[in-house]
């Protein structure tokens, strides 16, 4: 699975789920987990005027 | 078998880190959903009935209209509705804090630009302008005279939408370099962190730097206090709080706590502790319907 943005080998770790967010070592860039068979990945969308705590 | 649903956008480290954390109680059925994936007929019983409902969105309105549409179905969920919409909204939450006597920075709302100007005469330069939906330390501007004020007050009536027509001003609070966040889990301050940054801003998100704080009694007091003027005695609350010379102030109260730089930090296993206050909550509902007993 590589990076959309910058193409590079994403790792998602031993246990991923789908909705999980994980960054790109290489740019930096938030990606979601769209789907886990096949497993698919995307750039996670812009953080919203209303998201946070 | 208690039900429990946790309700989710982004699965981020704390989410995972609650999953984690629920996977290892034998004796809970848990179903994440994720908030994106549901679709809601209000008019159709519930498809699941859950004990409790585990709220972790970073969306504001999203996670009000599943909470909404939850509670009307007859779940519990935690944080409520009620506490989501206040912690989310600083105005209201200042009015709660304010009818309750908990301290917090000197304060004006205004809801156009002329009345903002008079507010900032009011509370003097420099002030500290926020978003009143809004967090992460996203749009606070430190306004240091009237013309940085007007410059920005003309920016937000051009670009910004009706949430912008909201000014909620605080008088600005000379910190030491940091700010200070306080965990209230079910009415107990569990732990407190310090955020040390050399900017203004103090957000963790925007790269300050957590270590432990003692919960001294002024600081358990106080957070106690905000939590249960703004949420109650259930909720699940991180308090942020300025040291000024006259003692804390709070500064707001947030309803989707983010804890994964405060659990080394404090060494107090918030997972866990978030997951066995939800525990109590479903099991007090369980007793409430069915008998004691009756969530064993």
């Amino acid at each position: 699975m590589n990076c959309p943005e910058c193409g590079a080998a994403v790792d998602v770790g031993d246990s991923p789920m789908v909705h999980e967010i994980v960054p790109c070592a290489e740019c930096g860039a938030e990606l979601e987990i769209l789907s886990l068979d096949p497993l698919t990945v995307d750039l996670a969308p812009e953080v919203e005027e209303d998201w946070g705590e | 078998m208690t039900r429990l649903a946790l309700l989710v956008d982004r699965v981020r480290v704390e989410e995972k880190l609650l999953i984690q954390e629920l996977g290892r109680r034998p004796d809970l059925d848990v179903d994440v959903l994720a908030i994106s994936d549901l679709v809601f007929d209000p008019l159709a019983p519930p498809v699941r009935n859950y004990d409790l409902v585990l709220n972790r969105t970073v969306s504001l309105s999203r996670g009000l209209a599943a909470l909404d549409l939850f509670e009307a179905g007859g779940a519990v969920a935690l944080n409520s509705r009620r506490v989501v919409a206040r912690c989310g909204d600083k105005v209201r939450m200042s009015a709660a804090l304010a009818r309750a006597g908990v301290p917090q920075p000197e304060l004006r709302v205004a809801t156009s630009p002329a009345a903002a100007l008079r507010a900032l005469e009011e509370l003097g330069y420099p002030a500290v302008l926020k978003p009143a939906v809004g967090s992460w330390g996203r749009l606070m501007a430190r306004l240091r005279d009237r013309d940085a004020a007007e410059a920005l007050f003309e920016h937000k009536a051009t670009l910004g939408g009706p949430q912008h027509g909201v000014f909620y001003l605080q008088a600005y609070v000379d910190k030491p370099g940091r700010d200070l966040r306080a965990f209230v889990i079910g009415g107990e301050t569990v732990c407190a962190i310090e955020r040390r940054s050399e900017h203004w801003i103090t957000n963790t998100a925007r790269g300050a730097v957590t270590a432990g704080f003692p919960v001294d009694p002024d600081l358990d007091r106080i957070s106690r206090a905000a939590a249960r003027a703004v949420a109650g005695p259930d909720a699940l609350i991180a308090v942020d709080l300025f040291e000024s010379p006259d003692g804390y102030l709070v500064g707001e109260v947030n309803a989707t706590m983010e804890f994964r730089n405060s659990i080394e930090t404090t060494g107090v296993d918030l997972p866990a502790r978030v997951v066995d206050h939800a525990v109590a909550v479903a099991s007090r509902g369980i007793e409430a319907r069915f008998g004691a007993g009756a969530a064993a």
